[in-house]
């Protein structure tokens, strides 16, 4: 019998509706491979009974014309989900228990599809390798003794993994493309104002976008169709019609104009990454498209940028975890003040107080102009320039990561090499624009590697289109063995 | 510029965060090098450039003047860490 | 208008010290929801019962602004001839505190949604006028309640997110009286607006008052002080005496002044420094980024700009030119709209001066007596109208319309009514009042002869005489008229 849980969501949704499987066959299928697969730490809460009443619910009575029809689903565990708890990966919310839906959740569900569980992640999504969570650290897939990607780490995970047919991240940084990427699956982290932030634990909110995690590009049109559209309980929502991204999904390219753009080559960059960079360009010169140098001139600020803007958002945005409404509180705390100050003490990991103590201090009396204001300005000069660039090409190709995925360990004392992690893919948040990384091919020691795939605002499908032809041309398989179970 | 302990320390208290005096020191180094980093940004001259206060290149989306919500105190007060059927209770405040 | 000179300045022993004042009003908006959210607003439910997810801050909650209390804002600036910023950007001050559960509050800084503008004040030596320096939005917070247990404080959230004006006025200010004066005005113009309810006792309108000292003639203002959140008239004059006094006594000390803020003691009646509030400097303000900035089309600044009701500045100008009555007159009865309303459909009905002798009379001090609104009133405007006209038709006295008054007040009665049967009615009849008074005349001849001798005090006994016999109906004037005929035959 071939394995239903290693296939793509597409396929799955295709057996379900030609009822060559069951709802409840399938979500016993993941929850049997989520038992045995423990040692990876994805989940932090499971909800298989809810899952399997789900699944009973659609067998009695299925309606094939939605979207997910009877799909089990794992999501991050960011999103806030009705009754069930939800920890954003930090010990401040260990037991905080919403009363509400996230919006995007709730999309899901609405086209068919129910939770299975809660994927670990970085504590608050501030990390690029899952290793700030309260919950522990996450496996990837891929090796043993390596990092999934952060912040959506379990959910690359547990997707490589055969864990969840998809499922949804959020993306600040690079928090979808960077893990996609280190675990060989597909992420896209669409425009600022297209998926509703409504419900999702916050982190910076001018940056936050939550998005589709896949094995394919297929999977990842179904998945973004099912999340996205307005909210009006989110003001920064974008009003528009509903785009039908799977059914409109084409590998036509002939004629698209790619930007290539000069300063992501940056130094010390493996080999590897500036070949399957190469190995991109050929397969879109190949399928017609035309390829054309671009600069981006001010990429090499974008990181700065980003560890100003989105820390100085987090100070405040991470204000409200005080003990005094929901989540975790000190019993230390005499006053009011020492309350406050034990309970963020010991309810927020290093990490994440570090990044609320830049915040703080970068939006500080006499720092404000220096840090946080340079900082708008220069981010004003990198949408500029995607802006520019977006009047002469269709999109842009870039790596997703300057390296494959790094070991357990390897970068957590060193903050700044951490980051750096990220700084093919933060430019894009900065800008509002959409990203998709897609799996191209491996390095040397067969750890996948992505390629970056950028579009300007509201052009999902552009960007899904050229990826859908990148990955038919480009021969990568995922081959993980299940070593864990 | 550098922050030192002193400064770090004011900082913390303004973001309401008691640090543990054991971990002052690699806080400061950790803190330093980051900020490093992000002074990258002093290269550039923006004196003419405007800071940018949206991505989204739209007005700001109003609501009627209708109400929808309240009247949920039980679902409000379900999370409290100190149970109260009618408020949130913290310790006192010193004023 | 009597042209007083201003007269308040701290007498210190090295010289005279005038009082500088600028006002931070918080005036809740009125509307139905809360600004951010769709919570009520309305006053006094039951703790946390007016709270939404939103409200209280709970994880991946976004706030959508509430058009009306935009809207709100818009005519209150218009109501002070302030500049309208078609641009203006909501940012996050942030400070921690038990009632402010998103750790920041909601306000505008850097661009506020109203700028410049102006308030007219009536003083006893001549008209002043305060400058407004801006007004913005912001959400109010929660209530922390620290009297309910000996070792915890409750919090209820009621409040929280509920939409206020911050109103602040330039350092335009330099008495209590003019605190006063500025405080009712500007209560007064958004009343007349329906944008606050002006309610002091619920809260809906507090202020932060600065106070500073300098010696008089001097150009440089002294170091200031904010006295924070006091929610009386009576308490902003108060502290402002104290506050003044303590000033000045610092620098008749060779002391300096601490820039701070400071707390009024209504038990004490003194103002005291707030220790809690030593980083409060230091609010880290930026955009908030979940919101987009607001850009106000011309066209809605327009439309509500025509819809704007008559203000009191305009209202008085038109009493004193429809009504023809004096400055003085016309300033009281526009100082609330209900006033103003009542007053005018009483002048519809009757003698336009006359209805504002007595309604500035008779009228306001019942009321006062009883502690009624006017909207309150046991006297309808048409009943009231009534009695004015009575008065003026000579059909009764003042006297006896006082009396009218008395029982309009008790049974609520109409005046034609109570006069009517009790007989009230003046006599002007002048045969009937002739044929009185010759009997009069004809019992006391020895009166006669001496007022004719030359005795003429005993006029005023003749119209005693006259008031007695006709139960005091008698019609004053003709009696005067035809007792002069009659004596002087």
């Amino acid at each position: 019998m071939t394995d239903i849980t290693n296939q793509s969501l597409n396929e799955i949704i295709k057996k379900v509706k030609t009822k060559k499987i069951s709802s409840t066959d399938l979500t016993k299928a993941y929850i049997k491979n989520i038992e045995s697969a423990k040692k990876l730490n994805a989940f932090v809460t499971t909800t298989f009974d809810q899952a399997l009443d789900k699944a009973k619910q659609f067998d009695n009575k299925p309606n094939f014309d939605q979207l997910l029809p009877g799909i089990p689903l794992a999501v991050k565990d960011l999103f806030c989900t009705e009754n069930i708890k939800t920890t954003a990966g930090s010990n401040i919310l260990n037991n905080f228990i919403p009363s509400y839906e996230s919006t995007v959740t709730k999309n899901l569900w609405n086209n068919g599809s129910f939770l299975l569980g809660k994927l670990n992640c970085d504590e608050f999504a501030m990390g690029s390798s899952n290793e700030t969570s309260h919950y522990g650290n996450v496996i990837n897939p891929v090796g043993d003794q390596l990092v999934p990607g952060g912040s959506s780490g379990g959910s690359s995970s547990a997707l490589a993994a055969d864990l969840t047919p998809a499922t949804i991240g959020t993306d600040t940084g690079g928090s979808i493309r960077q893990p996609a990427s280190f675990t060989g699956t597909v992420g896209l982290k669409p425009t600022y104002g297209l998926c509703s932030r409504w419900g999702i634990v916050a982190f910076a909110s001018s940056l936050d976008q939550a998005g589709p995690m896949t094995k394919t590009i297929k999977d990842c049109a179904i998945m973004l169709e099912s999340m996205s559209g307005f909210d009006e309980k989110d003001s920064t929502s974008i009003n528009k019609k509903k785009e039908q991204y799977s059914k409109n999904l084409k590998d036509n390219i002939k004629g698209l104009k790619i930007g290539i753009p000069k300063e992501y080559r940056v130094d010390n960059m493996p080999k590897e990454i500036d070949e399957l960079w190469e190995k991109g360009k050929k397969i879109l010169k190949n399928l017609g498209a035309k390829l054309i140098d671009i600069s981006l001139p001010h990429t090499k600020y974008a990181l700065p940028t980003y560890y100003i803007v989105a820390p100085a958002e987090a100070s405040s945005n991470l204000a409200r975890y005080d003990g005094v409404r929901y989540g975790y509180r000190s019993k230390q705390g005499k006053d009011l003040i020492e309350m406050y100050e034990k309970t963020r003490s010991e309810g927020f990991g290093d990490e994440v107080k570090r990044r609320i103590l830049i915040g703080t201090y970068v939006l500080s009396s006499g720092y404000y102009d220096a840090y946080y204001l340079k900082a708008q300005k220069v981010r004003q000069l990198i949408k500029k320039d995607f802006d520019d660039s977006f009047t002469k090409i269709d999109a842009i190709l870039t790596p997703s990561t300057p390296s494959s995925a790094f070991k357990i360990g390897e970068k957590t004392n060193d903050p700044v090499s951490m980051y750096l992690n990220d700084i093919f893919t933060v430019p894009v948040n900065l800008a509002g624009i959409p990203a998709l990384s897609l799996p191209a091919g491996v390095d040397k020691q067969g750890y996948p590697l992505g390629l970056q795939l950028i579009g300007k605002a509201l052009d999902e499908q552009k960007i899904l289109n050229i990826g859908h032809a990148i990955e038919k041309n480009c021969g990568f398989k995922n081959e993980i063995k299940k070593w864990w179970a | 510029m550098s922050l030192d302990k002193e400064k770090i320390k004011h900082v913390a208290k303004l973001a309401r965060i008691s640090v543990d005096e054991a971990k002052v020191d690699s806080l400061t180094k950790d803190l330093n090098s980051i900020f490093k980093f992000i002074e990258q940004l002093n290269e550039l001259k923006t004196e003419k450039v405007e800071p940018l206060t949206s991505i989204l290149n739209q007005s700001l989306r109003s609501r009627k003047d209708e109400i929808s919500d309240g009247k949920i105190r039980e679902k409000i007060l379900k999370n409290s860490p100190k149970e109260n059927k009618e408020f949130f209770v913290v310790p006192k405040v010193v004023e | 208008m009597s042209k007083e000179k201003f007269d308040y300045f701290i007498m210190g022993d090295k010289g005279k010290y005038e009082v500088v004042i600028g006002l931070e009003v918080h005036a809740q908006v009125l509307s139905k929801s809360k600004l951010f959210s769709g919570s009520p607003t309305k006053f006094g439910a039951a703790p946390n019962n007016q709270v939404s997810l939103i409200d209280s801050a709970f994880p991946g909650m976004l706030p959508v602004i509430n058009e009306e209390c935009i809207k709100q804002a818009v005519r209150t600036g218009l109501g002070l001839n302030a500049k309208i910023n078609n641009y203006s950007v909501f940012d996050r001050k942030n400070y921690f505190y038990a009632d402010l559960p998103q750790g920041y509050q909601i306000s505008q800084y850097k661009n506020p949604i109203v700028g410049e503008g102006k308030i007219l004040l009536d003083m006893p030596y001549g008209s002043k006028e305060i400058g407004i320096e801006r007004l913005h939005l912001e959400q109010d917070a929660g209530k922390s309640i620290h009297d309910m247990d000996p070792s915890n404080t409750y919090v209820d959230l009621n409040r929280s997110g509920i939409a206020l004006m911050e109103i602040v006025s330039k350092p335009d200010l330099r008495s209590p009286e003019e605190v006063n004066a500025y405080i009712k005005k500007l209560r007064s113009i958004m009343r007349y607006l329906g944008t606050c309810d002006g309610n002091m006792q619920e809260g809906s309108l507090r202020a932060d008052v600065n106070v500073s000292v300098r010696k008089e003639g001097d150009k440089k203002f002294g170091t200031r002080c904010e006295i924070k959140n006091v929610n009386s008239i009576k308490f902003m004059q108060m502290a402002i005496e104290y506050e003044a006094a303590r000033q000045v006594e610092l620098i008749e000390n060779g002391k300096e002044i601490d820039q701070e803020t400071r707390l009024f003691d209504t038990k004490k009646n003194e103002t005291r420094s707030m220790r809690s509030k030593e980083d409060a400097h230091d609010y880290r303000y930026f955009p908030d980024p979940d919101l987009l900035p607001l850009k106000l089309e011309q066209k809605l600044i327009e439309d509500l700009k025509n819809s704007l009701p008559e203000l009191p500045d305009k209202k008085k100008e038109r009493f004193i030119k429809e009504y023809g009555l004096n400055a003085y007159e016309a300033n009281v009865l526009v100082s609330e709209k209900e006033i103003s309303d009542y007053y005018e459909e009483v002048a519809k009905l009757s003698d336009k001066k006359l209805a504002a002798t007595w309604m500035m009379g008779d009228l306001f001090a019942m009321l006062n007596d009883k502690g009624l609104d006017i909207s309150k009133s046991p006297i309808s405007a048409k009943h009231f109208a009534e009695l004015v006209q009575s008065i003026k038709s000579g059909e009764i006295s003042g006297r006896i319309a006082k009396e009218v008054f008395e029982i309009m007040v008790e049974s609520g009665d109409n005046p034609k009514k109570i006069i009517e049967s009790k007989g009230m009615k003046q006599q002007s009849d002048p045969k009937e009042l002739e044929k009185m008074i010759n009997e009069i005349l004809s019992k006391n001849k020895d009166k006669v002869d001496q007022y004719k001798a030359g005795k003429e005090k005993l006029f005023g006994f003749f119209v005693g005489q006259v008031m007695k016999l006709s139960g005091g109906k008698a019609n004053p004037q003709l009696t005067n008229e035809i007792l002069k005929k009659l004596l002087k035959g």
